[in-house]
């Protein structure tokens, strides 16, 4: 009786259908059926896009995932704790990973404040700093390509009484160093510059810059996003008072960053949110250890792999720019050409409507500018900054490689954008006229 | 490659490497190949593309290191390597994200 009972309860299962779980009704999903969803999902899994979105946000790496899930749920104790193990042990994985993205950066581990991400490292620079020198500095210089959330702490600062320069940049994207060295005033407090740019990829001179402002004694801050791990990075040789660092960007968790901030020269600030003091006062809250692990390892990996992914990243950019350049004319590359990172290629595809030409491309996740502002059809701000002619900003996309794309995907957007280029070309009206020889701007255009 | 393979090779993995130059190369074949078919289990395309081309690369970076020290400690980090690889493997998220699709 009991071999019976055992043999029933095995064949059941075999068949995918064990007799007690029939019992409980549907709610109970067998093993066939998740295997059926497992299937399905991975199915689905490799009818998506491919991802060439790199500069919006990155896939989480699997090591950095490994090292984060044990604190998601064993070690789960608050970092700020002083009287238990628990806190004990997520106080020195925080620690560990203060020092994972100090090393990365050449910076001091007590120079490392956890924030929640690059948007607020900048907001809490830009406005800590200015507010805390009120007194006697009212003017901020910044540029005119940074990123949205620099742009609008300056607004509101400005709306504050502050002064604030939206310097001009150059047609390849950089800083006119002349023109910033002119610009600072006696009562200049801060210069945000990015390092490298989110939309075009161009690296500004960001070594210049801290030398400029160490002389004439203002604080530099630097939004280093898009640079931090990419490319090598020193706060002491480019003499950067406040960097901005995002664990997004960098094949971390999402919902993480770091502001460096330097202790000699000390700088001082305004902390933006008040609180239980933790990060020095200057950002309080506690700091939630999973992501700060996160953070540290992706750092880590970082410095590890940057002479390998900036090898391989560059090879791949090198290619893809190559193959489509060769293929179509009118292609041309935004920002400047030798001062960049390379896993950033912004094209505009002249007489094409960049959004149809996104459209068109479905099979590859692709962006026209920012992640931010993609929900507006408004051209860039960055380009028309840089002076890019209305068409040609109108026809722009970004092409993000990074450090899981591989070579046939690569391929695949190349022919893909080349055949889609041909295609609305062989449509646009415009094009035809070219191709007659017509030159468009002597067109008047009347309105009917 | 079984469970018992794997703690069998970590083992023998320090008794043995810096003895002969032969078995070392051997388990160092043996991690690699071990390294190779876990990597090949990720079940998405970009990291399992990934995770065989570096492994290949950093074997092939490090191919003439002779010095039995560096060696033992390039093993060691493999072998750390293809614990995060099979557990990370092992973790495919079943459930639906994206309901109502």
């Amino acid at each position: 009786m009991w071999s019976k009972t055992v043999t029933t309860k095995i064949l059941g299962y075999m068949r995918g259908f064990p007799k007690q779980r029939m019992n409980y009704g549907q709610s109970v999903v067998s093993v066939v059926e998740r295997e059926v969803i497992k299937s399905r999902e991975l199915e689905k899994d490799e009818l998506r896009p491919l991802y060439m979105d790199f500069q919006a946000t990155t896939p989480m790496d699997p090591r950095v995932l490994d090292a984060m899930l044990p604190y998601q749920v064993n070690y789960y104790g608050n970092p700020h704790s002083r009287t238990h193990a628990y806190g004990w042990e997520s106080e020195s994985a925080m620690e560990k990973a203060r020092k994972q993205v100090a090393d990365l950066i050449a910076a001091d581990p007590r120079e490392i404040v956890f924030t929640s991400g690059a948007t607020e490292s900048n907001n809490m620079s830009i406005k800590g700093v200015a507010r805390f020198y009120k007194a006697k500095k009212k003017h901020v210089i910044t540029t005119q390509t940074e990123h949205k959330c620099v742009l609008d702490s300056c607004r509101v600062l400005e709306a504050e009484g502050f002064d604030i320069t939206y310097l001009p940049v150059k047609t390849n994207g950089l800083v006119d160093l002349q023109l910033l060295e002119e610009t600072i005033r006696p009562d200049t407090s801060l210069v945000s510059v990015m390092t490298v740019n989110n939309e075009i990829g161009v690296r500004q001179p960001v070594e210049e810059i801290g030398r400029i402002c160490r002389s004439r004694n203002v604080f530099f801050h630097t939004d280093a996003a898009q640079a931090v791990g990419k490319i090598p990075v020193n706060v002491s040789e480019w003499k950067v008072d406040l960097m901005s660092i995002s664990g997004h960007k960098i094949y971390g968790p999402k919902g993480v960053g770091a502001l460096y901030v330097r202790r000699r020269p000390r700088v001082r600030m305004e902390p933006l949110q008040n609180g239980g003091g933790q990060e020095r006062g200057l950002r309080s809250g506690t700091v939630p250890t999973p992501l700060a692990v996160g953070l540290g390892a992706a750092c880590e990996i970082a410095q590890q792999e940057l002479e390998y992914d900036h090898t391989r990243v560059s090879m791949l950019s090198k290619r893809l720019v190559q193959k489509i350049m060769s293929e179509i004319p009118d292609v041309v590359m935004n920002g400047d050409p030798n001062e960049r990172y390379p896993g950033c290629i912004n094209l505009s595809f002249a007489y094409v409507e960049g959004e149809s030409l996104l459209m068109a491309l479905k099979d590859v996740a692709l962006s026209s500018g920012s992640a931010c502002t993609s929900a507006s059809l408004e051209p860039s701000y960055v380009l028309r900054a840089i002076g890019t002619d209305e068409d040609l900003a109108h026809s722009s996309i970004r092409f993000g490689i990074g450090r899981f794309s591989t070579e046939a995907e690569v391929d695949f957007t190349a022919e893909k954008c080349i055949q889609q280029v041909k295609r609305l070309r062989e449509m646009s009206p415009l094009w035809e006229m070219v191709q007659e020889g017509i030159d468009l701007k002597s067109i008047k255009w009347t309105q009917h | 490659m079984d469970k018992y393979e794997c703690i069998y090779l970590k083992e023998n993995m320090s008794s043995v490497v810096g003895k002969m130059a032969a078995s070392t190369r051997s388990q160092v074949l043996f991690l690699y190949r071990l390294l190779m078919k876990e990597s090949s289990k990720f079940p998405s395309y970009n990291y399992r593309t990934y995770a065989l081309r570096r492994v290949r690369d950093a074997f092939r970076a490090n191919q003439n290191i002779e010095d039995p020290k560096t060696v033992q400690q390039l093993v060691k980090q493999g072998m750390d390597t293809l614990d995060i690889i099979r557990r990370q493997v092992g973790y495919t998220p079943t459930h639906r994200v994206h309901e109502g699709e």
